[in-house]
C-alpha cells in the first residue's frame, strides 16, 4: 500500500484551475521531490496534503487524496488530527516569538500533552534529531529570533518532528538559507528518511538529485513526469522534462 | 510656509488653551470659599481664629454643636443667619428700612457667647465688636480628597471633587469592563473567522458607529438603556452609573474593535500557518498566537477607548443621574467630571469660586487624558520596538 496516494486531483483557486488531474503515489519512508518552474502547482499540491489550502478563500478540490488509506478530504476527517500526522516545514523559517524551548513545546502543548517530563524529553529529542542540540543547549530560554536563519529552520523542523508525524512536507525549506545551512538541512533530510515519508518542493535540481528517491516534474498545473530520481534526471521520457532539467526554460 | 504657519498656530492654540485652563483652575486655591460680600463672626471672647470649610458646614448642619469639639471653650454653638434676626428683635426695633440692623446684629453677637453668625458685609456696623472668623483656603489635598461637592452651598461652598473623580473613573471602568470582551470578540470574529465579504460589510458599519454624534447616543441611552436598567434591577430610577457605562461602552466599541482588528490582521500569515500545521485548532491558534502577537495593539485600542469614555460629556450627562456622591455600586446615580463642567459652568458666576473650581476640574480631566495618551504612546512604541 502507498503511504500517500492522490487520484485525479483537480484544484481551483476561484475560477482558475491550478492543478489538472494529478495522480501521484508515494511509498512509505521515501523522499519525493516536486520540481518545476514557478507557478507550476507544486507548492499547491504539497499544501493539499495537510489541507493548508483550506485557509484560502474560495478554493475547491475534485478528486481524492489518501494518506494511510484514508481519504483526507472526506467529510469525517479531523483536520487537526491530519495535521498532527502530516507535519510541515515552510519556505521561510517561521519560529514563534517565544523561547527556543517553547517553540518546540508548542505543538505538544496544543495537542493536549501536559506532563512536563514528557514535554521536556520530546523537546530535547527533537532538537537532537535536527543536530541543533549542541548549538542551543545553553540558551533554550532565549528567543528563537536570536538564532541564525539556518538554525531557525532546523528549529522549525524540530518543532514539526516533536509531535511525531509520519509524513513531513517541506516547502522549499532551504531557499532562504546559505550553502552551509542548506547542506546541514539536506543531510538531515537524508537521516530522517528512515522514519518519515518526506515530500519536498524545491527549485534546486541538484538538491532534488541529492536528497530524493523519486521526483515529480510539474508544469502548468500538470504532472508531466514522475519517476525514480536517477531515471528522471539521466533519462527523462518527456521532452519538456528534458528541456527543464537541462535549463532550456524555467 | 502656509503649512508651517498652520501647524505652528495649532500648537500655539493648544498651549494657550492648556495655559488658560491651568491659570483659571489654580485660582481656586487662592480664594476663600466663603461667598464674596459675606462674613462669619463669633463672640469676641471666642478663642477660635480660623476654621476649615468642612467644619463650618458641619456647624451649620448641626453636626458640631459645641465649640469644644473645635478646640474652643466648652460652650454650645448658637447658629445665626440674617433672617433669624426677627426672632430677637421686632420690626420697629430694626427700623423702617432696616437702618438699625447692623447695630442690632452687633448687640446680639456681643450678648450671645456661643454664637456664630453669617451675614452680609453691608450689615457690619462701623464699631463692630464681634470677632470675624477666618476661613481657610482650600488646599490641593482638600480639593482632591474632599467628599462633598456643594459649590453653591451657604455659608461656605464645599469643593470636594473626590466623588466626581471616582464617578468618572467608575463609569469609565465599567464601560471598559463591558466593552473589552465584546470588542475583543468582535475583533477576533472580523479578523479570523468572518469571510472576506462579511468583513467588508461589517467593518465600515462599525467604523460608522464612531461618527454618530454623542447626543444621539445619549438619546438612545435615555430611551432604551435607562428604562432597561431600571426594569432589570428593579430600581427606583434607571439613571445610574451602569447606564452610563453601557452607553460609553457602545461608544468605545468602534475604537476598540477597529484598532484590535487591525493589529490581529497584522499577525503574519506564517505564524498562523505554523501553528495550524502543528495540529493546533483554529481557537488554539487565535488565543496562543494571534492574541499574544497583537496584544499591544489590543491594549492601545482599549486605552484609547477608555480615553474617549473619560472625556465623554453629553451622553453621560443624559443618563447617569448626576448625583455627586461617592459611588459604591454601579447601580447608583453618579456624576462625572465632564458632565459637572457642562452642567454647571453656565450658572457659575464668571471669575467666582465655583467657576474656578470647574476649571480646576478641567485641569484634572486634562491630566487624566494626558496620562492615558502617554500610555498609548508607550505601548505602541514598545510594539514597534519589538518588531525591529
Amino acid at each position: 500500500m502507498h503511504k500517500i496516494e492522490s487520484k485525479n486531483v483537480n484544484f481551483y483557486y476561484g475560477e482558475t484551475q491550478a492543478l489538472h488531474d494529478i495522480s501521484l503515489s508515494m511509498k512509505e519512508n521515501t523522499v519525493t521531490a516536486l520540481i518545476g518552474p514557478s507557478g507550476c502547482g507544486k507548492s499547491t499540491y504539497l499544501r493539499l496534503l495537510n489541507r493548508m489550502n483550506d485557509l484560502i478563500d474560495k478554493t475547491h478540490l475534485n478528486g481524492e487524496i489518501y494518506i494511510d488509506g484514508h481519504n483526507i478530504y472526506a467529510k469525517n476527517t479531523n483536520v487537526d488530527d491530519l495535521r498532527k500526522n502530516v507535519g510541515m516545514v515552510f519556505q521561510k523559517p517561521n519560529p514563534f516569538p517565544k523561547s527556543i524551548y517553547e517553540n518546540v513545546a508548542y505543538g505538544l502543548k496544543v495537542n493536549g500533552i501536559t506532563d512536563k517530563k514528557v514535554i521536556e524529553e520530546r523537546v530535547i529529542k527533537s532538537i537532537e534529531q535536527v543536530a541543533l542540540w549542541d548549538e542551543v543547549k545553553d540558551k533554550l530560554n532565549k528567543s528563537a529570533f536570536e538564532l541564525s536563519g539556518g538554525q531557525q529552520q532546523r528549529l522549525c523542523i524540530a518543532r514539526a518532528l516533536a509531535i511525531q508525524p509520519s509524513v513531513l512536507l517541506m516547502d522549499e525549506p532551504t531557499s532562504a538559507l546559505d550553502p552551509i545551512s542548506t547542506a546541514k538541512v539536506e543531510e538531515l533530510i537524508y537521516d530522517l528518511k528512515n522514519n518519515y515519508t518526506i515530500v519536498i518542493v524545491t527549485h534546486n535540481m541538484q538538491q532534488a538529485g541529492r536528497v530524493s528517491d523519486n521526483t515529480a516534474f510539474f508544469y502548468m498545473g500538470e504532472l508531466v513526469e514522475y519517476d525514480k530520481t536517477k531515471n528522471l534526471f539521466t533519462n527523462p521520457r518527456k521532452e519538456r522534462t528534458q528541456n527543464y532539467i537541462t535549463g532550456r526554460f524555467g | 510656509m502656509i503649512l508651517m504657519l498652520s501647524s505652528a498656530s495649532t500648537s500655539i492654540t493648544v498651549i494657550l488653551i492648556v495655559f488658560f485652563l491651568f491659570v483659571e483652575g489654580i485660582g481656586v486655591f487662592s480664594k476663600k470659599p466663603i461667598e464674596e460680600g459675606f462674613l462669619l463672626a463669633v463672640h469676641p471672647s471666642n478663642t477660635i481664629q480660623k476654621l476649615e470649610p468642612t467644619q463650618i458646614k458641619d456647624i451649620f448642619d448641626k453636626k458640631i454643636t459645641n465649640w469644644s469639639a473645635l478646640g474652643g471653650k466648652n460652650e454650645p454653638i448658637v447658629l445665626f443667619r440674617t433672617e433669624d434676626i426677627t426672632e430677637f428683635y421686632s420690626e420697629e426695633e430694626l427700623g423702617e428700612n432696616f437702618e438699625h440692623f447692623p447695630a442690632k446684629i452687633d448687640e446680639y453677637i456681643t450678648r450671645t457667647p456661643g454664637v456664630i453668625a453669617f451675614f452680609s458685609d453691608k450689615y457690619k456696623s462701623k464699631d463692630f465688636h464681634g470677632k470675624e472668623l477666618d476661613v481657610n483656603k482650600i488646599t490641593v489635598y482638600k480639593f482632591l480628597s474632599g467628599e462633598e461637592w456643594f459649590p453653591t452651598a451657604q455659608p461656605v461652598a464645599q469643593m470636594g471633587v473626590k466623588p466626581l473623580i471616582l464617578g468618572t473613573l467608575w463609569v469609565s471602568f465599567g464601560a471598559i469592563l463591558i466593552a473589552l470582551p465584546i470588542g475583543l470578540a468582535a475583533a477576533i470574529y472580523l479578523s479570523e473567522i468572518a469571510r472576506k465579504r462579511t468583513r467588508n460589510i461589517l467593518k465600515p458599519l462599525i467604523e460608522l458607529l464612531a461618527g454618530i454624534p454623542s447626543v444621539v447616543y445619549g438619546f438612545f441611552g435615555l430611551v432604551v438603556i435607562v428604562p432597561l436598567v431600571q426594569d432589570v434591577f428593579n430600581l427606583p430610577v434607571g439613571e445610574t452609573g451602569l447606564a452610563g457605562s453601557i452607553v460609553l461602552a457602545i461608544m468605545a466599541l468602534p475604537t476598540i474593535i477597529t484598532i484590535s482588528e487591525d493589529a490581529m490582521s497584522n499577525t503574519p500569515r506564517a505564524m498562523k500557518e505554523a501553528s495550524l500545521a502543528l495540529g493546533a485548532s483554529q481557537w488554539q491558534t487565535i488565543y496562543k498566537v494571534v492574541v499574544p502577537y497583537s496584544a499591544s495593539g489590543i491594549t492601545a485600542g482599549a486605552i484609547l477607548g477608555i480615553g474617549r469614555a473619560i472625556g465623554e460629556t453629553m451622553a453621560v450627562l443624559m443618563v447617569t443621574g448626576n448625583a455627586a456622591v461617592i459611588p459604591n455600586t454601579l447601580l447608583a446615580p453618579v456624576r462625572t467630571i465632564p458632565a459637572t463642567i457642562a452642567a454647571e459652568l453656565g450658572e457659575a458666576a464668571s471669575g467666582g469660586m465655583h467657576y474656578k473650581a470647574l476649571f480646576a476640574l478641567g485641569c484634572i480631566l486634562f491630566l487624566i487624558t494626558f496620562c492615558i495618551n502617554m500610555l498609548v504612546e508607550l505601548v505602541t512604541n514598545r510594539n514597534s520596538h519589538k518588531k525591529h
